[in-house]
């Protein structure tokens, strides 16, 4: 099942974008899922159905979504470029972009689940003892949080390596650019005797698949038990 | 050390307005659950914000600042201990802010709580957990301890393992403790001033041994509860497990005294086990019969009524039905004799404590 040197790209590349959206989304999914766990303010439930339409709306549609105001020609596209020289359109960081909003709901859903399970009695505790919010939140919340972080960012990385239509409507199939492990299967399958090499990509896709879907298991019978355990 | 608190709040049909001070000691917040108690401390500690409050301590007013400022041990019915941390690192949380690290040792001692420093949480007995909680309160350096019914989840072998701590607590360390509720026997051996809460509102307030003997707070009591608390020192104690007590009005033996000859105790004497009689009683088989004059004669709203008595300076107070004053023709300033059977004072109600 070894890769050639097209293979590989893809899988490095795919490997490259679940990373990078995985670690960029995991505090603002952290701080969304907090709000919405914790905190009661105006436009709450429209906060909420705006973090879950990735998970309903059809991919394509995210991914034109995220064209019109994240192209060249969009106004937050024109916006980053003019002002931090940063573009995402076809690009390899647009590829990233899209894996970051469709796994954004998986990753708040797991983390919101987790805060809930706390017992806002225990962080009253800490205030009491001298702690202020934000060392509350890091000293206490956050460690007892911290199994359910994990398996939201699995889950969040396995969506991202896994994602494909708003990826290819965003930012289309560039070899060696936003060609990812799903992008790379598909253009295999467009040409005649490209199943062979589809197939090992195949293989490794569900490897990682499997790996991530295997970790978040392990991860949320943890949560489980300490909760229990509590 | 003067705690002066002013509230109002309204949450769900129900009203809270109250005002009371608390000295230094253990000021006893008591009332039956939905009296108001845990929103009180919990507005005292910044948990919760009421419709109004003044509340100052010293003359330093804190209702206006964040909770971690308050400097407020809590010690709350469920212990809430970190679980993700020992409780050496539960301990030490505390005096992460509260900088009372020196103390440290001296505090761990007196709960004894040395052993249990590697443990989880999770592993400690109800007992111990409260312990811990009440050793961590005290090392965040507080100017006011609030307990808000520290025993209550604790069942009797583990309320009599932790109240000597308690006890010790109060005799050793000289912060005011603001101490809810709902058992009279803790108060009666705890306290030292008493917040009599009823519906929203305080009910009575005062020195501990006023409101006890104090008729009028028998009906907020209940007549089953109600009952004088008395200071008396051990005197000796017998072969046959009677000790004898000196009280203000003349010795009393009682049963299963554990407090050292010499030391000072307080004894609670329900008012339904106190007999009265118009001469000294000849041939009882009781054998406490102090001298006493009627204060207060209380009719109640039922068939009873509740006698306010002196006692060489000690206040008692007596529960008779309404037919025997009649009989008996008593009346305010009355000298008669007030009789104690030695097995009716239970164990539980003697303390060891300072008083």
């Amino acid at each position: 099942m070894m890769l050639d040197a097209a293979g590989w790209t893809a899988l490095r590349l795919s490997l490259l974008v679940g990373v990078t959206a995985t670690l960029l989304a995991l505090p603002l999914a952290i701080w969304v899922a907090w709000l919405l766990a914790r905190r009661d303010f105006w436009g709450k439930s429209v906060l909420n159905a705006l973090v879950h339409l990735p998970l309903v709306l059809p991919p394509v549609v995210t991914g034109y979504l995220l064209l019109l105001s994240f192209g060249r020609n969009g106004p937050a596209g024109r916006f980053l470029e003019e002002t931090f020289g940063l573009v995402l359109a076809f690009r390899w960081t647009g590829a990233a972009l899209a894996a970051m909003v469709m796994g954004f709901p998986l990753m708040v859903r797991a983390i919101r689940l987790a805060i809930e399970a706390v017992d806002p009695k225990i962080e009253d505790a800490a205030r009491t003892l001298g702690a202020p919010g934000w060392a509350v939140f890091g000293s206490i919340t956050l460690p007892l949080i911290m199994p359910g972080v994990l398996a939201g960012a699995v889950m969040g990385f396995a969506k991202a390596i896994g994602e494909f239509g708003a990826t290819i409507t965003f930012v289309a199939n560039i070899p060696g650019e936003t060609q990812t492990l799903p992008s790379a299967i598909y253009a295999l399958l467009q040409v005649p005797g490209g199943e062979d090499a589809a197939i090992r990509l195949v293989f490794w896709a569900c490897v990682l698949a499997l790996g991530a879907v295997a970790l978040s298991e392990w991860l949320a019978r943890r949560v489980a038990r300490r909760i229990a355990g509590a | 050390m003067t705690l002066s608190v002013s509230l109002r709040h309204r949450f769900g049909g129900f009203a809270l307005d109250v005002a009371f001070e608390a000295g230094p000691g253990v000021t006893a917040l008591f009332g039956r659950s939905g009296a108001g108690k845990t929103t009180i401390v919990n507005a005292v500690a910044g948990l919760l914000r009421p419709d109004h409050a003044e509340i100052t301590l010293d003359g330093d007013r804190f209702d206006t600042q964040p909770v971690h400022k308050r400097r407020i041990g809590y010690v709350f019915q469920d212990a809430r201990l970190f679980p993700h941390m020992t409780v050496a690192d539960n301990l030490d949380y505390a005096s992460r802010y509260g900088a009372r690290a020196s103390d440290r040792p001296r505090i761990i001692d007196m709960l004894g709580i040395g052993a249990l420093l590697d443990r989880q949480p999770a592993t400690l007995s109800g007992g111990e957990k409260q312990r811990v909680a009440l050793g961590r309160a005290l090392l965040s350096n507080p100017r006011l301890l609030l307990m808000d019914e520290p025993l209550a989840a604790l069942d009797g072998p583990r309320k009599a393992e932790i109240l000597p701590y308690l006890d010790r607590l109060k005799a050793e360390t000289g912060v005011p403790i603001l101490y809810v509720s709902h058992a009279v026997d803790e108060v009666a051996r705890l306290a030292d001033h008493m917040v009599l809460l009823a519906d929203g509102r305080v009910a009575r307030a005062g020195p501990l041994f006023d409101v006890m003997a104090d008729p009028a707070v028998v009906p907020l009591l209940g007549v089953r509860e109600a009952g004088a608390v008395l200071r008396g020192r051990v005197m000796a104690h017998g072969d046959d497990g009677l000790s004898t007590l000196q009280l203000a009005a003349g010795p009393i033996q009682l049963l299963g005294v554990q407090a050292a000859v010499g030391s000072d105790v307080r004894l609670r004497v329900l008012a339904q086990d106190v007999l009265l009689s118009l001469s000294r009683p000849q041939g009882l088989s009781a054998q406490n019969i102090l001298p006493v004059t009627i204060t207060a004669i209380r009719a109640g709203d039922g068939p009873g009524a509740a006698i306010a008595l002196d006692a060489g300076g000690d206040a008692l107070l007596a529960r008779v039905t309404g037919r025997a004053v009649q009989s008996m023709g008593l009346e305010e300033g009355q000298s008669l004799f007030a009789v104690i059977k030695a097995t009716s004072v239970a164990q539980s109600a003697i303390s060891g404590a300072a008083i």
